[in-house]
């Protein structure tokens, strides 16, 4: 094997251009496909998220649509080899729009039999399974629980098997840079990188820049990476093994400058443009919770935006620091999880009472409690509605994909100071960790965010002669102003008890309770949307609407095309603004015979709309921490129409084909 | 030099700072006297209404941003701490002040105190300590003694108390202090010296409820008993109280003992630094309690750190002299893109 000979023989550029070009590897077929779907599983300390996020950046930077779904253990190092320890990435790349990471997976990469075993049953039939051979020893075949050897037992046979000894050649390509073996071990998921660049035509440069720049102060460490990323892609080219290439043409997406963005990353930059849209300083408070503590981590390096970030004692701390921020005139923001979120709960009714600006966002995961913390759920809907003491009313708006988050705080901004008002934004952990392409906005062109603040008293010319502050009297639109601390003669006071309305004194009174508590229930139900409050896929009128809120956007859309393709009357509805609803979808869902509202969760928007509009929209209601795939709806809404209903549900299994450790029905599993 | 905004042009009278709210608590609490002492320093020391914020957490201490004529907040029950920490983020001129109590700052709100106090968040907190459960009529608290009988505890409370100043000063506290509510000059004084301190100040404030803990600083009030039953701490003074300065503290090892003036010299006796840079004799003042040693009154400790606002805000300053004011258009760009035609 002349893998360490091949690496040093050329440079990295050399290498990139060959490979990206396709001329070194014309040896071999190249077959153009629309799309494909990959996915890297291995042990968690076997670097699989990285191998999939520089999968990812590379086929965004060749120019196709992406879609990903990181799938990691809620454990650090679970024990190695362990069915518990598997991470996955999975990453849709396609010549045509997409909006999931795709249902089935056209090639794993399997690093040890624990990773094959969890993740082989997303293969599609004919799949290509790359396993790296040398990982199945009898022990690691033992802690996976198989009887037999999957790879020698003929039970993948259903599959184009590929096995590569990835730990032998990927230290014999490392091994002229004299680190130890523990070292250049951790090269190997480089190595099955470089095999996949190969298999679908993806240039090397990219990620020899990225290994170049993350080892810039340990160059060995960096040279083994770039030897084993280039030994991974000589590999393909000259083995035996693979006898055809794929390639995966430009999507055609609208014309304009692209980037691949993130959802916690879009949630943090949506932040900080808010700020300069608002002419606001942003104070985000929050507390270190999965999976919205990179929203954190991205915000302490942007300092230099007048971002203030505060790593609070805890949630409740991380709120209350929120809200000071608020009435001191700043943006005050706090980002959560769902445990979070029911700890914040107190404080975002007294934000609700004082009637300040607040911004809470909530990456959502599985519950109910600790739950799930690193997969993606939906269940946080009506927490986010009504988990709080009396009646107290937010605006809630959730993102429908990664990249949507960045108008989606830009909104959430707009709303809280318009309206003086918590909003909710509802994220979730498929959103926040998946990427997808994102057409850069021009930021001159975003809309500002107006605010202004009193510097003159409201009221009348009392006896004294002194003109008043009343601290809620209100605009048309029930909103009262935000006077800030620092300006003299609005000094007033504000709190959690009720309060009169005009002047804010505190008031036990009974018909002003109930007027307060309709007017602001008044005030959240007039909120005018800052952005498209619903989405429209298809014809106004038909057999089935889909109606679908936050992450499954993607899947509904995509499920909503291929369903019309074969001729189904279906539109579908995508809701931004949870509260309050879009009036008019009443009217909309009237024009179709049925109504399904699929969610990851037992069916809480579906309560929601059934509750307002007296419709009998039915669900199709997933909680195994993983999104929809395309199919699931697509039976979901043949199974409506077929009357497999209940009074609630449509009678449909979902797959179970993500990342599931207690899989119990994997191909020559014992 | 003075930190705390002053007001500008016309003289204010400690009345202007009073709002126009009735005043609700109970005919005889100590509070009365807390506010009017808080108004009075207000005015000596011509703080900018405008520019100074009350924030207090719930109980009956936590009405008092009410009955003041200054920006306020009244929040949620033991969270004050976290609004102030949140405005003086946003604002670090805001003079800012917490009002909590017994119950509110050391039981629901204890974390927070902790941690609002080892950031050296620059607010003067005043806990007003009447080792009870006022607002919801009479149960015992983090303060109340060991055996007390309350409502919730009529076979008396099986918890031992928390002392606040050595809370504070085991959370690092740069200011500590002790008043009591009915020695008005005293108290006038240390509410001074926390206003006139860079960081966090601590003072906690013995305070008699009347109504369903009445007579518990007694001891420390009665005039008959208080000579003996308190000390007052100045600063490079030895530590001398009783009846004519006749009795005196001193070290035995890492203990404190009470001696007889007459017969100790006062250079043996415990000299009070609260400047010390290291907080150990701080703490050992707030261990010496009734009946076994006078309670100390007073500045316990006052030294000077960075605030927590000022090493946020140079963050940020650095942040931003390295990198220069930050370019949205750039961040939005990120490092990696790509051109469709």
């Amino acid at each position: 094997m002349s893998a360490g000979g091949h690496a040093t023989a050329g440079s990295g550029a050399g290498s990139a251009t060959a490979a990206g070009g396709g001329n070194g590897a014309a040896r071999k077929p190249v077959h153009a496909l629309p799309s494909v779907t990959v996915r890297f599983a291995g042990d968690s300390g076997d670097g699989m998220q990285l191998a999939g996020t520089q999968f990812t950046d590379t086929s965004a930077l060749v120019g196709n649509d992406i879609s990903t779904l990181p799938d990691f253990p809620a454990e650090i190092r679970a024990p190695a080899g362990t069915l518990a320890g598997v991470s996955g990435y999975q990453i849709h790349f396609s010549s045509t729009d997409i909006y999931t990471p795709g249902d089935e997976v056209d090639a794993l990469v399997a690093m040890n039999p624990a990773a094959l075993r969890t993740n082989v049953k997303a293969v599609r039939e004919g799949g290509i399974v790359i396993v790296n051979e040398d990982a199945f020893t009898a022990k690691d075949l033992q802690k996976a629980g198989y009887a037999s050897n999957p790879i020698e037992d003929g039970s993948l046979k259903n599959y184009r098997l590929i096995k590569v000894p990835i730990n032998k050649m990927n230290a014999a390509a490392t091994k002229e840079t004299g680190l130890g073996a523990k070292d250049t071990d951790r090269c190997k998921n480089m190595f099955a990188l470089g095999l996949v660049y190969w298999l679908y035509g993806r240039p090397l440069e990219p990620s020899l820049e990225y290994i170049r720049q993350k080892f810039s102060k340990k160059p060995q460490v960096a040279q083994a990476n770039s030897l084993a990323l280039k030994a991974g892609h000589a590999f393909g080219e000259t083995t035996e093994l693979f006898n055809e290439q794929y390639q995966v043409p430009k999507a055609r997406l609208a014309p304009g400058k692209y980037r691949k963005i993130t959802g916690n990353e879009a949630l943090a930059i949506g932040m900080v443009a808010a700020s300069r849209l608002a002419g606001k300083q942003l104070v985000y408070c929050s507390y270190p919770i999965t999976p919205a503590s990179d929203i954190l981590h991205q915000l302490s390096a942007m300092k230099n935006f007048d971002v203030v970030t505060f790593q609070a004692e805890d949630e409740i701390a991380a709120v209350g620091a929120a809200i000071g921020a608020s009435f001191a005139g700043a943006l005050g923001v706090t980002g959560t999880s769902g445990p979070g979120l029911a700890l914040k709960a107190e404080a975002v009714g007294l934000a609700v009472m004082t009637e300040l600006p607040l911004v809470v966002v909530n990456v959502q995961r599985g519950g109910p409690s600790t739950g799930l913390p690193t997969k993606t759920e939906q269940a946080d809907l009506l927490q986010a509605l009504y988990g709080r003491n009396g009646e107290c009313p937010c605006a809630v708006i959730a993102a429908a994909s990664p990249a949507d988050c960045f108008n989606g705080m830009i909104e959430a901004f707009t709303v809280a100071t318009k309206y003086m008002t918590p909003v909710i934004f509802l994220s979730d952990g498929y959103i926040a960790n998946g990427a997808e392409p994102w057409l850069v906005p021009d930021v001159n062109k975003l809309p500002k965010i107006q605010i202004n603040h009193p510097t003159a008293p409201n009221g009348d010319t009392g006896e004294d002669g002194k003109a008043e502050f009343l601290p809620y009297k209100r605009d048309e639109n029930l909103v009262r102003p935000w006077a800030v601390p620092g300006t003299p003669g609005l000094e007033h006071r504000i709190g959690g008890l009720e309060k009169q309305d005009v002047t804010g004194d505190v008031n036990y009174e009974p018909n002003n309770h109930e007027h307060m508590v309709r007017t602001r229930a008044a005030k959240v139900a007039g909120i005018q949307p800052a952005g498209q409050d619903l989405l429209w896929t298809g014809p106004e009128k038909g057999d089935v609407l889909i109606v679908g809120w936050g992450s499954t956007y993607g899947a509904i859309k995509a499920a909503t095309l291929e369903l019309r393709k074969q001729g189904v009357q279906v539109s579908s509805c995508h809701v931004r603004y949870l509260n309050p609803l879009p009036q008019r979808l009443g009217s909309l869902m009237k024009e179709f015979d049925h109504v399904l509202v699929p969610e990851l969760n037992l069916g809480q928007f579906r309560t929601l709309i059934r509750n307002r509009f007296l419709v009998d929209a039915k669900g199709l209601n997933k909680i195994k921490g993983q999104p929809f795939t395309i199919n699931e709806i697509v039976r979901g809404v043949r199974a409506l129409l077929d009357g497999h209903t209940d009074d609630l549900e449509v009678n449909v299994p979902t797959d179970d084909a993500g990342l599931d450790v207690n899989a119990d029905n994997t191909p020559g599993g014992g | 030099m003075s930190v705390i905004p002053t007001a500008p042009l016309n003289v204010l009278k400690p009345g202007d700072y009073g709002s126009d709210q009735d005043v609700r608590w109970c005919p005889g609490c100590g509070d009365y006297s807390i506010l009017a002492q808080m108004k009075k320093v207000c005015a000596k020391l011509g703080m900018d209404r405008a520019n100074t914020v009350f924030v207090s957490g719930i109980g009956c201490s936590s009405r008092f941003p009410y009955y003041m004529n200054t920006y306020g907040f009244h929040s949620i029950h033991g969270r004050a701490p976290t609004f102030a920490t949140g405005l003086k983020l946003a604002r670090p001129d805001l003079n800012v002040w917490i009002v909590t109590g017994d119950g509110d700052g050391l039981s629901i709100g204890g974390n927070h105190l902790m941690h609002v106090i080892r950031r050296n968040v620059d607010v003067k907190i005043l806990l007003f300590n009447n080792r009870i459960y006022g607002l919801t009529k009479g149960q015992y608290s983090p303060t109340s003694e060991q055996g007390k009988k309350t409502k919730s505890t009529p076979m008396g409370s099986p918890d031992a108390p928390v002392r606040p100043i050595s809370i504070a000063i085991a959370a690092e506290a740069t200011f500590a202090a002790r008043a009591i509510d009915v020695d008005v000059k005293h108290l006038e004084y240390v509410l001074e010296r926390a206003a006139k301190h860079k960081g966090t100040a601590f003072v906690e404030i013995y305070q008699n409820c009347n109504i369903f803990n009445d007579g518990a600083f007694n001891y420390a009030t009665d005039k008959a008993t208080k000579t003996d039953t308190t000390l007052y701490l100045e600063h490079g003074k030895p530590l001398v109280f009783g009846k004519d300065g006749d009795k005196g503290v001193r070290l035995h090892g890492l203990t404190p003992e009470v001696v007889d003036t007459k017969t100790v010299k006062h250079d043996d006796l415990l000299i009070h630094d609260e400047k010390a840079p290291d907080p150990s004799l701080a703490f050992l003042l707030s261990r010496m309690r009734y009946p076994d040693f006078p309670e100390p009154l007073g500045v316990f400790r006052a030294v000077e750190q960075d605030t927590y606002a000022r090493l946020v805000r140079r963050q940020n300053d650095d942040a931003t002299a390295k990198l220069g004011r930050g370019d949205l258009q750039q961040l939005v760009t990120g490092e990696e893109t790509w051109t469709v035609i």
